[in-house]
């Protein structure tokens, strides 16, 4: 990884493979891109970042071909080109890497990669040599699924390999990959991000995106930074500190990430005990205090989200939940929710909201008792729903282009505080929040950790689950770190730090030295 | 970038829920013109009394379709519930002579019939996970030979002095508007409100659109679904009250692809076959549409009236080409 910064230059003395030159681009009447230069060069890295809805997506999807630009041009080999669809510019080498998996669930993982494009013997399709390819393929990747896998059966990080593997398999010449790690595990991103050196060396034009900056300050050679729509930074990536990446893109000084974590003002409001989800959770007992942010860590599949869930009655379990003192049913969803129990889910996409809905039906759908009238009380309040959109909108500064836009329009961050407001609606009193800041601008986020330090101020109780260490850090004085479908060790106060959580996710510390 | 989207979706779907609308004045247009009497009182009450036994079915069909769900067994059905109908009604007589309270009998026989039927088929979906296509199906196979059986291969008729009772259900009305036209108009505007403004509508809209994102936001998918099976199922039993006192009879050959017309009318309405957005007045225009062409043909011989459905056919298709449009253009 070291050699990420010193790696062998083939193209910064070549000209540009593809760049685009002064592109703009309008929707209808609002324009989101305005006169951006961005070019990528052959055995090189660059990295464009910014927050969400700074037109990131619209770059990318302006140089492989998904939009064209509505003024400047894009230029290949120095030529100026107009790729008439996403398949014309594969042709000519340049593979965009969805965010959104792009597979066909239904499909085995080797048909995925050989999706419009096969290996024939005679008149036959050779499967045993797509499948070997496709074995090479994943093996590079270091990921060992087998290529007669059903996509839809694939764990999601395995999902975005098969993503990776199935661009690789088209040879690209220029690779853009939008936010690959979002769904990866550190060391999945480890494996990634050494792929990725890889291709540098030998010649493939890498763009690369992603809200952890980190992992740009890691891998990129050069960092063009967007907000609103315009470039405003472009530099070397050597001497780009991450703090100084953060501020261009927010355009202010970001001082207190976090806010100062605060610690339980009562007793106990949640208790769990020996709880257990058949295969998934066992003997899970842990305790949340009235005012107390308390947070999960621990590896991808280690059972937080499926705990979560089964406290939240959305899977079945044994075991005890207690709530407020009073015994909670199990496997139902609505005794939860009138207990004061929601879980925010960590699946925006496919499990938090109606993409093809308006907002407002995603906001009240939830907590839609509450709004009712009519003699029989079973009419819908459109007029109070529209009041409640309205203020969600502010308190939660959702950034809405239109009010009857659908849900799947509004950027990853704004899809989030969304989520975040139609949770609240229920006024719940214990809120479980899976993956808060999953695939968000830093921006974003800190309005988000800075909402949950108010939910703890104002005495309700949240259970934070994160991958990203520093999150659930920053965020919370207790920590519970869950492995293999066990909770393995409680860190709290001077004790809650990167490297002991981690020795415990990994199996590496007694469970007595923890606690 | 989104507001651009965004715009463009609505031009969308308002183009699209005009489109039945303009193709059904096109018809009203075309229908009067190829002959004088279209327009006539009785022409359009007849055409509107024939409507209300498909309309109301499509009404609840659009509620089961909205949910993600299919019912292909309303036509037989139908049929079962009017045999078992003519059975109650007929079976009472003895005991409590020819009058109203028996025929009030056999309509609580053919709500509970048709409520039976439902919930029936949306258990089976839901609790024991069989597909709808499947379950429907063979339920549709199921009702169509129980009524065969129960009129033994013929035709179950109703008392014949009884119907001299129960006729004006179907022939008279208030103000000359028939009572299936009356109760027709009713179920639509209850519907289109129910889908619209209640939750029931909104939770069937959430779950066929995304069954994990309403099952999280604490929505009972289990039983709304089973609702809207149960629904269509009574609203099938009140289309059979309307319908039984119009022959006083039932056969093998009593609602024979009324499914059809029903699930074609709810597409032709703007109601999406894989769920997720229902038009209840969408169903009712797509109803009026596919009964006009059959009265256009029947009043204007130009085409044969044999070929009624392959007409309808063709529209049907056409309807879900247009909606992929929609898809497309979203």
């Amino acid at each position: 990884m070291t050699a990420s910064a010193s790696g062998p230059k083939l193209g910064p003395e070549l000209g540009p493979v593809l760049a685009i030159e002064k592109a703009s681009r309008s929707f209808g009447p609002v324009q989101v891109l305005f006169d951006v230069d961005f070019d990528l060069r052959a055995g090189e890295v660059h990295a464009l970042i910014g927050e969400n809805g700074a037109g990131k997506s619209t770059t990318m999807k302006i140089l492989a071909g998904y939009l064209a630009p509505s003024g400047g041009q894009v230029l290949l080999d120095g030529a100026p080109v107009r790729f008439a669809n996403s398949a014309a510019a594969e042709a000519a080498g340049v593979i965009l890497i969805h965010q959104e998996f792009n597979l066909a669930q239904q499909l085995s993982v080797e048909e995925n990669i050989f999706l419009g494009r096969k290996i024939r013997r005679g008149p036959f399709l050779d499967r045993k040599a797509m499948q070997a390819e496709s074995r090479a393929l994943l093996a590079r990747l270091d990921c060992h699924v087998d290529p007669k896998a059903l996509v839809r059966n694939l764990s999601v990080p395995n999902r975005q390999m098969v993503e990776i593997a199935k661009a690789l398999g088209r040879n690209a010449r220029v690779l853009i990959m939008d936010e690959p790690t979002a769904v990866l595990t550190t060391r999945e991103t480890d494996v990634l991000l050494g792929l990725i050196d890889r291709l540098r060396t030998q010649g493939t034009a890498i763009l690369y995106t992603s809200h952890k900056l980190d992992e740009v300050a890691r891998i990129a050679d050069r960092v063009t930074v967007l907000r609103d729509g315009h470039r405003v930074m472009e530099q070397t990536a050597k001497g780009f500190s991450e703090d100084a990446m953060a501020e261009a893109m927010v355009g202010r000084e970001l001082s207190g990430l976090f806010p100062t974590p605060i610690a339980a003002c009562g007793g106990p409001v949640l208790v769990v005990e020996g709880l257990s989800v058949p295969g998934l959770v066992e003997n899970a007992s842990f305790t949340l205090n009235r005012g107390e942010v308390l947070g999960f860590a621990g590896l991808v599949g280690a059972g937080r989200t499926e705990l979560m869930e089964a406290v939240a009655g959305l899977r079945p379990r044994t075991g005890h939940v207690t709530v407020k003192g009073a015994a909670l049913m199990p496997g139902s969803v609505r005794a939860a929710r009138a207990a004061g129990v929601v879980y925010l889910t960590e699946d925006r996409k496919e499990k938090g909201l109606l993409l093809g809905k308006p907002l407002v039906q995603n906001l009240t759908l939830l907590a839609l008792d509450q709004f009712l009238t009519g003699p029989a009380g079973v009419i819908i309040d459109s007029a109070a729903e529209e009041a409640a959109l309205t203020r969600a909108i502010t308190d939660f500064d959702i950034r809405v282009g239109d009010r009857t836009m659908a849900a799947g329009a509004l950027s990853g961050g704004n899809q989030q505080k969304l989520l975040l407001a139609k949770t609240m609606l229920a006024t719940p009193d214990i809120i479980i929040i899976d993956e808060p800041t999953r695939g968000i601008d830093i921006g974003t986020k800190q309005q988000i950790y800075a909402f949950i330090a108010r939910l703890a101020q104002s005495g309700k109780s949240v259970i934070v689950v994160s991958s990203e260490l520093p999150e659930v850090i920053g965020l919370c004085t207790r920590l519970m770190v869950m492995a293999r479908g066990r909770i393995v060790g409680e860190l709290s106060d001077g004790a809650v730090t990167e490297a002991a959580v981690v020795r415990l996710a990994m199996g590496m510390t007694e469970k007595a030295d923890a606690i | 970038m989104t507001t651009g989207t965004a715009d463009a979706r609505r031009r969308t779907i308002n183009f699209h829920a005009l489109g039945p609308v303009l193709a059904l004045l096109a018809l009203v247009g075309l229908g009067a013109f190829l002959n004088d009497n279209f327009l006539s009182a009785g022409n359009v009450t007849n055409v509107l009394a024939r409507s209300a036994f498909i309309g109301i079915i499509a009404v609840g069909m659009t509620f089961v379709i909205t949910a993600g769900g299919i019912d292909l067994s309303v036509g037989s059905m139908a049929a079962f519930v009017a045999g078992v109908m003519i059975l109650v009604m007929n079976s009472l007589i003895p005991s409590m002579g020819i009058g109203v309270p028996v025929i009030l009998c056999g309509m609580v026989a053919a709500i509970v019939a048709g409520f039976a039927a439902g919930w029936l088929n949306g258990v089976l979906i839901t609790t024991v996970r069989i597909e709808a296509f499947i379950v429907t199906l063979g339920s549709m196979g199921i009702y169509r030979s129980l009524v065969t059986w129960m009129a033994d291969g013929g035709t179950l008729s109703l008392d014949f002095d009884l119907r001299g009772i129960y006729r004006p259900v179907y022939y008279d009305g208030i103000l000359g508007i028939s009572w299936p036209i009356i109760v027709f108009a009713l179920v639509a505007i209850v519907g289109e409100i129910t889908m619209r403004h209640t939750p029931f509508g909104r939770h069937c809209a959430a779950i066929g659109a995304n069954e994990q994102v309403a099952r999280y936001s604490a929505v009972n998918v289990a039983r709304t679904r089973i609702a809207t099976y149960v629904l269509l199922g009574m609203l099938v039993g009140l289309a059979t009250i309307m319908y039984v006192p119009r022959l006083g009879s039932a056969s093998a050959s009593t609602g024979v692809l009324w499914e059809l017309e029903a699930i074609a009318a709810v597409i032709i309405g703007g109601t999406v076959l894989k769920g997720g957005f229902g038009r209840v007045w969408g169903a009712v225009i797509g109803v009026l549409i596919l009964s006009l062409i059959d009265n256009i043909l029947n009043l204007a011989s130009i085409v044969s009236p044999y070929l009624n459905g392959a007409i309808q056919g063709v529209i049907v298709i056409l309807a879900v080409v247009l909606q992929r449009d929609k898809k497309n253009a979203d």
